[in-house]
Parts: C-alpha cells; sequence; structure tokens
C-alpha cells in the first residue's frame, strides 16, 4: 500500500513523499519502516503520529489498517 | 523581628493574630488565620483574585498591611454564605455556569457583592466597569456578567418581600425534650 | 471486554441538560483547594534565584554565606539534580530548563534554590547567594537569530536533517504541502505577498505554578501540584530525581487555569530536589514574576504569505513561509503552524515551509491550540486581502474554497466528515451580519481550526451498596468536566445526574493518564467512562442472572434498570440499580466496572468568528462592539461547559490580537513581567460573546464529541486585522494590534494621501 510521509519526516525516506510499503497494523508498519529505513528510528523516538483514513492515531500501535486504508504518516503533535 | 498584635473582626468573628510589620493582610488572611479563599494572583494589585472588604470597602488584600485591620471589619468569600445558605451572587455563579477553574471566583463575588450593596440595580456597564479590576482569563466574562445581573434581580424581588418574623422563644421544645 | 469506539447515533436522556457541576460550591465558597493552597507539618518555604542575563556562562556559584543563615536548610543548584536521562535529549533539556547547568540562557532561568523556615529567611538566602557570571552576547528576535553571524543560542544544536558541522540557531525546517505551487501561481489573475510578525504571548492563568514537595529518605514521595496532567508530572519528575513511578504519589490540585502552560514541569523537579535534601516538605510557589519569565509562554513569529486566485474566485496556489522562535531549546512549534496554516480549504497547489529557531527567551510550551493563531493571522488576513482584490465577499470566498469531506488536508491525510462549511453557513445567516455599522466601525470575519486528540486514559465506576455512583478518572478538571463525565455516567448506567459523583484521583488509584490538552478531556475520559459504565452494566446484568438464577443472556439493561427477557420469566420482578446494588455484598461483592484506553481518533474541529470593532482614529484604541463565534462541538454534553470554552477562547484570542505582547529590551530582559503591562482582557473590555453550537458528529466517539476547548482561539487575531481594516482602512501586519501600532498606520496612511 501507499503510505504518505509528510514534514521532517521524509529526510529518513531520502526525501520521498510517498513509499511502498505493506503492513496489518500500525506497529507492523512502523517496525518495517525501520528495518527498511535506519534513519527513521531517531524519529520514531522523538515521535510519529499514523492517519488511518483521517483519523489520527497517536498512541494506538495496535490499531489495524484496512485494506486500501489512506494512510499518512505525521510528526506527533500535541495541544494546550 | 518583633510581631505586631491586632485584633479584628473576620467574616463577623473576633480574631487576633501576631504578624509581622510588612506582612499583607493577604498572607495573614491564607498562612496565619486559615482563610485561603483569597488567592494570590500577582501581588502587586492587578488582579484582584485576592479581593475583600475592609469596612465595607473593596481592596485588594496584598495592598493591605495585616496591621492595617486592628479594629476594623474584614469579610471574605468565606463570609458570604449564611450557614448553609449561598448567598444569591454565589447561587447564580453556579447556575450560569460563571466558573471554569474558579480561581477568580472567589475575587469576583467580593467585587460582585460590594457593588450590589452600593448600587443594587447596575446597568450592564456599570457591572463591567465595577469588575474590571477582577481578571478572568477562562470564560471571557460574558457568563460571569449575566449571573450579576440575575443576582441583582434576585436580591431585588428578596427586598420587596417582608422581613422574616424572628424565631419566637419557647419553653415548649425544652419540657418536650425533658419528658422524651 | 472490548468496545468499539464508533459513533451509535442515539437519543440521549441527560447528556445534553444544563446541570449543575459537582465542585461549584466548593469553588463559590472558598473551599476547594488549588496548588498553594495545602500545608504541611514542618514544611519549609522554597524559593530560586534567578538570572539578570539573557545569555552568559556561570562561572561559580557561591552558596557559603547563604548556608550559614540561621533557619536556611537546604540550598541547591545543578549539581544537586544529576542527569539520569539516559541520554533523552527532551528530558535533559526540561532539567536544564529546571535549573541552570553551567550556563543561563534567558532572563529568569533559575540558577539556584533554597528552603528556609519562612519567606523572610528564604529571600535573606537568596541574596546572599554570589553567583560569577561572563555575560554573552544574546539574540531574542527571530530573523535576528537566523542571520549568519547571529549569537548561537545552544552550540550543539544542528539542523535536522542538514549541516552536520554548522553551529545554528534553525533547529528545524519542515515542509507540508501537495501539488505544484509554481504552475499554481502561473495560472492566477491575482496574486496577493505579505509579511506578518506576532509577539509572544502567555497563557495568563490566574494561578501561578504551586507545589507542596515531599521526599523522604526511603524514596517515597509526594507531591501536590496545580498541574493539568499529574501522571505526566510524576513519570518526569521521578525520571529527573531518579525516583521509582510507583514510589511518587503525585495528587492534582483544582487547578486556577492552564491553556498549555502547565503541561510542563517548570519548578517542581526543584521543589523535590530542595524537600529531598532538606527531608522536610517544601513548599514551592511561583510570584507572578516568576510565571512571566520563566514558564513557557508561546511562540513570537515572522511570516510570509502568498495566495493566488482566479477572478472567479478559486485559489489555485497558496505558499506559507512560517519562522517561529521556541526559546533557548529546540522545539516544535513551527512545524506545527506549518501543518494547520492552509487546513480549513480545498487547495490543488498548497505549501508551507517552517523553520523552528532558538533565541534566548524562555523554553516556549503548548497555548491552547498552539501555533495555530499565528499562521491563521497570516493566512486570513491574505484571505480576506484576496477577495477584496477579486471583488468577492470574504465569506463566499472563504466558502468556494473551504475543506470539505474528502478534501486532501494540507498537512496530508484526507478529511472525512467535518464542519468548516457548516460554521461558514451559520456565519453568512448569523443576525449579527445585519448589524448596522457607523463611522470608525468595521466588520471581519475569520476561519480556524485545530487538530484535537485523544491518549492514554482510565477510569472506574464503583456502585456502592445504595446505588450512588463513584467515577474516578485521572484527566484534570481544567474547565468543568466532572459534570460532563458523571453525564456520560448517567447516561450509560440509566440513573440520575446527582447520584453519580466524578473525582479526579491521585496517581496511586489508576494507570497513566496523558495530560488534559489537545482538548482531550471529555473526549477522553467521556469514552473511557463509556467502556467502565458498560463493563459495569454487564456486571450487574450477571448479578441480576445470578438472582434470577437464569442465563446472562435472558436479562436487558435499559434505562438503569435490568429486566428479564421473554414470556418465561413474566414472574420475575424488573431489578433496578438501587435492587441490585443493595444485594451485591451476597451476589459476588462490590460491583464495578473497569476501563483502559487509548483514546484516538479524535475528530477535527472547525470554527469561524465575526467581530464588530470601532477603531479611535485619534488614539488608534480599538473597542469590541460585537463578537460571534460559531464552532462544531460533534456532541454538547453539557452546552454551558461547551459555550464557556467558546467565550474563553475568542477572549484569549482578543487579548492577543489587541494588547498582548512580551516587550524585551535591548538587554534582552522581560520589560513587562506583571499583569499591570501585559494587558490582558478585563471584564470592561468586552461585550457578551454570542456562540453558537453545531453538532456534526465525530464518527470516532460513540457520543460523537469531538475536542471543543482549543480550535476558538485561532480566528480571532485575523477576525480582528480584519475588522480593523474595514473600519479606518489600515491593514495591519503586526500583532498585538496595540493602539501605537494601528495610529501609527492610520498615520502612515494619511501621510501617504
Amino acid at each position: 500500500m501507499q503510505v504518505a510521509v509528510t514534514g521532517l519526516l521524509c529526510t529518513a525516506v531520502n526525501g520521498a513523499a510517498s513509499i511502498n510499503i505493506e503492513a496489518d497494523t500500525i506497529r507492523e508498519l512502523l517496525r518495517k519502516l525501520v528495518e527498511r529505513y535506519p534513519k527513521f528510528e531517531p524519529l520514531l523516538d522523538a515521535g510519529v503520529a499514523v492517519v488511518i483514513n483521517g483519523e489520527i492515531f497517536r498512541d494506538n500501535w495496535s490499531e489495524p489498517i484496512p485494506a486500501g486504508a489512506e494512510v499518512v504518516l505525521m510528526p506527533r503533535i500535541q495541544g494546550g | 523581628m518583633s510581631g505586631v498584635h491586632v485584633s479584628t473582626t473576620i467574616n463577623g468573628d473576633p480574631v487576633e493574630f501576631v504578624c509581622q510589620p510588612g506582612e499583607v493582610l493577604l498572607d495573614v488572611l491564607r498562612n496565619r488565620v486559615g482563610l485561603t479563599g483569597a488567592k494570590e494572583g500577582c501581588g502587586t494589585g492587578d488582579c484582584g483574585t485576592c479581593s475583600v472588604t475592609v469596612d465595607g470597602r473593596l481592596v485588594c488584600s496584598c495592598l493591605v498591611l495585616g496591621a492595617e485591620v486592628e479594629g476594623r471589619t474584614v469579610t471574605t468569600v468565606e463570609g458570604m454564605a449564611d450557614g448553609a445558605d449561598l448567598h444569591p451572587l454565589q447561587k447564580k455563579f453556579i447556575e450560569h455556569a460563571a466558573l471554569q477553574c474558579g480561581i477568580c471566583t472567589p475575587g469576583f463575588l467580593v467585587a460582585a457583592k460590594a457593588l450590589l450593596d452600593r448600587n443594587p440595580d447596575p446597568s450592564e456597564e456599570q457591572i463591567r466597569y465595577a469588575l474590571a479590576g477582577n481578571l478572568c482569563r477562562c470564560t471571557g466574562y460574558d457568563k460571569i456578567v449575566r449571573a450579576v445581573q440575575a443576582a441583582a434581580k434576585d436580591l431585588a424581588v428578596d427586598a420587596t418581600k417582608p422581613a422574616k418574623p424572628a424565631p419566637k422563644k419557647t419553653t415548649a421544645g425544652k419540657s418536650a425534650k425533658k419528658t422524651a | 471486554m472490548t468496545h468499539n469506539p464508533s459513533f451509535t447515533n442515539q437519543t440521549f436522556k441527560v447528556i445534553g441538560t444544563r446541570v449543575p457541576r459537582p465542585d461549584g460550591l466548593d469553588k463559590v465558597t472558598g473551599r476547594a483547594r488549588y496548588g498553594a493552597d495545602a500545608s504541611a507539618p514542618g514544611q519549609l518555604v522554597g524559593m530560586i534565584l534567578r538570572s539578570p542575563h539573557a545569555h552568559a556562562e556561570i562561572k561559580n556559584i557561591d552558596t557559603s554565606k547563604a548556608d550559614k543563615i540561621p533557619g536556611v536548610k537546604a540550598i541547591i543548584t545543578s549539581a544537586d539534580l544529576p542527569d539520569k536521562v539516559n541520554g533523552r535529549r527532551d528530558m535533559l533539556d526540561t532539567l536544564e530548563n529546571c535549573m541552570a547547568r553551567g550556563r543561563v540562557l534567558y532572563d529568569g532561568h533559575a540558577i539556584a534554590a533554597v528552603a528556609a523556615i519562612d519567606a523572610d529567611t528564604a529571600k535573606k538566602a537568596l541574596k546572599a547567594i554570589k553567583v560569577d557570571y561572563k555575560i554573552l552576547p544574546h539574540v531574542t528576535d527571530v530573523d535576528e537569530a537566523m542571520k549568519d553571524g547571529a549569537p548561537i543560542v545552544q552550540q550543539w544544536v544542528r539542523t535536522a536533517g542538514g549541516d552536520a558541522n554548522k553551529a545554528t540557531n534553525v533547529s528545524q525546517v519542515s515542509q507540508f504541502g501537495h501539488g505544484n505551487i509554481e504552475e499554481g501561481f502561473a495560472e492566477a489573475d491575482v496574486i496577493i505577498e505579505r509579511s506578518y510578525k506576532t509577539e509572544q504571548t502567555h497563557q495568563g492563568y490566574i494561578e501561578p505554578h504551586a507545589c507542596l514537595a515531599s521526599v523522604g529518605p526511603d524514596g517515597n514521595g509526594e507531591l501536590w501540584v496545580t498541574t493539568q496532567g499529574h501522571y505526566t508530572f510524576r513519570t518526569q519528575c521521578a525520571q529527573l530525581l531518579g525516583m521509582d513511578i510507583a514510589k511518587l504519589k503525585v495528587t492534582s490540585s483544582e487547578i486556577g487555569g492552564g491553556f498549555g502552560g502547565k503541561t510542563h514541569v517548570w519548578m517542581e523537579p526543584v521543589a523535590l530536589a530542595l524537600s529531598r535534601k532538606a527531608n522536610r516538605p517544601v513548599k514551592l510557589v511561583m510570584t507572578r514574576e516568576e510565571v512571566f519569565r520563566a514558564t513557557g509562554p508561546t511562540c513570537s513569529t515572522s511570516m510570509d504569505v502568498k495566495i493566488g486566485a482566479k477572478k472567479d474566485g478559486r485559489i489555485t496556489a497558496a505558499l506559507a513561509v512560517l519562522r517561529y522562535q521556541d526559546g533557548a531549546f529546540p522545539g516544535i512549534w513551527g512545524m506545527l503552524g506549518g501543518m494547520t496554516a492552509w487546513a480549513c480549504y480545498d487547495l490543488p497547489n498548497v505549501k508551507a515551509i517552517a523553520y523552528d529557531v532558538l533565541v534566548n527567551r524562555p523554553k516556549v510550551a503548548a497555548y491552547r491550540a498552539p501555533s495555530a493563531p499565528m499562521a491563521a493571522f497570516a493566512v486570513e488576513s491574505t484571505m480576506d486581502l484576496v477577495a477584496q482584490a477579486i471583488n468577492m465577499d470574504p465569506v463566499d470566498f472563504r466558502l468556494l474554497n473551504a475543506a470539505k469531506e474528502g478534501t486532501r488536508a494540507s498537512y496530508g491525510p484526507t478529511y472525512g466528515p467535518i464542519g468548516i462549511r457548516a460554521t461558514l453557513e451559520a456565519v453568512k445567516n448569523h443576525p449579527q451580519m445585519k448589524a448596522k455599522l457607523g463611522p470608525n466601525q468595521g466588520r471581519g470575519m475569520a476561519c480556524g481550526f485545530w487538530f484535537n486528540f485523544g491518549g492514554q486514559t482510565c477510569s472506574t465506576v464503583n456502585i456502592g451498596t445504595d446505588g450512588t455512583v463513584n467515577v474516578s478518572v485521572g484527566t484534570v478538571d481544567v474547565g468543568g468536566s466532572r459534570a460532563s463525565l458523571s453525564l456520560i455516567a448517567a447516561e450509560e448506567l440509566g440513573v440520575p445526574y446527582e447520584t453519580v459523583k466524578c473525582t479526579v484521583s491521585d496517581t496511586t488509584a489508576l494507570g497513566h493518564n496523558d495530560t488534559t490538552e489537545g482538548s482531550r478531556g471529555t473526549f477522553s475520559s467521556g469514552m473511557a467512562i463509556i467502556f467502565a459504565a458498560r463493563n459495569a452494566v454487564a456486571e450487574l446484568r450477571a448479578r441480576a442472572a445470578k438472582t434470577w438464577d437464569i442465563p446472562v443472556e435472558e436479562v436487558e439493561w435499559k434505562d438503569g434498570v435490568a429486566y428479564p427477557m421473554g414470556d418465561q420469566h413474566h414472574n420475575l420482578k424488573p431489578l433496578s440499580l438501587k435492587d441490585i446494588a443493595a444485594k451485591s455484598p451476597r451476589t459476588g461483592g462490590p460491583i464495578a466496572g473497569h476501563n483502559e484506553t487509548v483514546a484516538d481518533g479524535a475528530g477535527v474541529s472547525f470554527a469561524s468568528h465575526i467581530c464588530d470593532v470601532e477603531v479611535d482614529p485619534e488614539t488608534g484604541a480599538t473597542r469590541i462592539l460585537r463578537y460571534a463565534v460559531v464552532q462544531d462541538a460533534g456532541k454538547a454534553i453539557h452546552p454551558d461547559y461547551v459555550e464557556g470554552q467558546f467565550q474563553g477562547a475568542a477572549a484569549q484570542g482578543i487579548g492577543w490580537a489587541l494588547n498582548e505582547e512580551y516587550v524585551y529590551g535591548k538587554d534582552g530582559r522581560l520589560q513587562n513581567a506583571g499583569f499591570l503591562d501585559y494587558r490582558i482582557p478585563v471584564c470592561s473590555d468586552l461585550p457578551f460573546i454570542d456562540t453558537t453550537i453545531l453538532e456534526i458528529p465525530n464518527p470516532g466517539h460513540p457520543y460523537g464529541i469531538r475536542g471543543v476547548g482549543e480550535t476558538s482561539i485561532v480566528p480571532p487575531l485575523a477576525a480582528i486585522g480584519n475588522a480593523v481594516s474595514n473600519a479606518v482602512g489600515v491593514r495591519m501586519n503586526h500583532v498585538p494590534m496595540s493602539p501605537p501600532r494601528i495610529l501609527k498606520a492610520i498615520k502612515a496612511q494619511r501621510a501617504a494621501g
């Protein structure tokens, strides 16, 4: 599936705005990203959010990724 | 370090305390008398969360020395209710959601009461200017002003009612207790 | 039991009613206890010595004289706060911000702290501490800090992903967007390009930071503190002090305002370290001056915005370049501004480039929809200019370009059902749009967006033997959420609101709960309570089944009563929650429901505001005549408190737009660290604030709740800028639009003829 990569996270995937990767859960997606792109690991530590079909997930890494879902990687942000 | 001995009346009760000459009334109330309703928001008289009345006059207790209330009467938010009966302002603040975090609420209640005590039928503008010395960061003041307006109406209605008769003193109750 | 968080369209019995809040009585009688209202036997007064320099090396700290003062029980410096952060940079930054380590980075940075028997002794001790500084050049302006040759705030900082050898004040540069903006601009009939600046503001909570810390030699500690997140404070303090998390009990006092500024520790680790050294409780309360100088204000910014549009109103390209200062430590606030800048619109070609920059100012913290108001000021002001240039009504222009379900957001994902169009339609039809305007009066409107978040949340619902209910939550109540959460429990269990008591528990009673920020309090704890209550209902049904000796599948729960299902049980009397609770000691013991959840899927929210102003052309002073807020809440659990959030956020935005700013001198010192000269709105500055709550359900929450607390601080800056422009014909590009600035602009325009 296509995963869009935004903001500083692009630097970890050689500037690509989108990458092709298969995963059934957020946890699997992030694990595979680190395996394929080692530069991703420090950014993961700093905080990443995954948006599935418009819903932002900051912590729930067990969340399943349905087939055909739109997946976007975003920096993990907070409110006030 | 020699303390000043002060005799005063707080919320109707006689109170004595010893404080430093330079100690402000706010610190005396909070640290010596145990009344923490008045708060310190700034210490410089700019926010009004320390509002109390001294001899009926609205003051910032962070700008009054403890020693200055010798022989005077002090009223704080803790003295607003009559036992379990809340003052109409207190009731209306809850009813109208005029508080969110509530830190400014004691100061606003004291200031609003001071206003209604001298001007029972204030206009919206008069309310806003009378309360301009009290900062609120949560509400935008909208529901506070509405609560004061509602309390003013309530108090005006109360003022037209006949005064409650004083409770009769009877011996009947006492004898009933003896025989029971 | 797993629960489904998806929205189920249901009719409610108590949700949406305006009930009195449970903590109301304590708050109107002065009984409620905030951070500074607790005391402990034997407590000491803590006080902090702060740097009078914006940037300096600390050559030496001599505490010998102070040590000898009778009544001084402990003095600490960074030597008493060793690095236990295991290489975590963000925690080391927090530690260094709590107490300077060899160098001071901003005016007000903590150098040392004392604990003494009373305030006078503590003050004497601070005066007796001798510090040798080597003063270094400083920089406090975001654009100045980016120039070559600017003083470097932190020598180790490198631009992330950039030159690894170049010391810099730019900690990161991030980009968001899609499409091709060069092509987009080439297609445009009209291009407007402007630059903007906003000054630094503070959350301005009326209650200063305060805590009572007590640490024993056995490693056990207690902390009473005003905070937006006592669990987060526990984790941070435990780590910084090398304590076990479970052994540090943190109790959240009532909080006198936070707005993001109390999501971060500022002096709590110092209080704990003092207590540990003195082996006595230490009460540490910040003065108002300390709050301004040494906690977490928001960013000051410098921004460039360019919008291209066709004559028919369709935007063809949009570009924002944002420069945000994060204070003396690396931050991500600029990036967050870049993500929010264009979020309201459906744009084929869009880009936001955001710089995060260090300066010698306090460490920036979140402030209600952090980073969004500044970017919105720049974008929404420019939107009005484009609308003017093509002769289109500003609301219609926004409606034409507004995002909708299926729009690709400028920050990446595709939107589900969202409310921006609905808020714009409501603004278009709002009675305020018809109010007559006189001389020097003008009307402006603007839109705003905010993300809203979920997070880790735990809740327990305990049913007493008399049928009354205790609900324990871990999200601090900043604005009245205990009322809403009690309503939710009452709705789920089918019991009267008055029988439910909601308490914010200390850290020993529940698992970790994230801070109350990101508008998540009612959303997250609401979800956890729904699930906990449903678990309790399952147990109630089981007890009824046991009592009747029938299978639990034949028991249904409706409006607080268990009913046996099926004709064969017609002889069995229904059992109310009260009945079952009374029997609970003999049917299995106490009845409770519990839930740990990571609430995610918080919906984004939008707001549109209308503002009418009158500007005095002789003084430049602006008066707000009328103000209206329209915002999508998903579902308003307690409408009074939703309205309160709209009004409070708008008031903060109005203060930010018109008066509030940090003023730094050439010496790099904060000039206006008090409420007299840092001027927040007072009662006489504002009119009644009209509110309209729209309810477009959030598909990710059982009741459709969206976060509401933050979004309405986003539109006011531009709504007022647009109103001022329409009132007196000057386009303000520098916030706050204080009287001197407006007067200067009016005079310049007159001079230009």
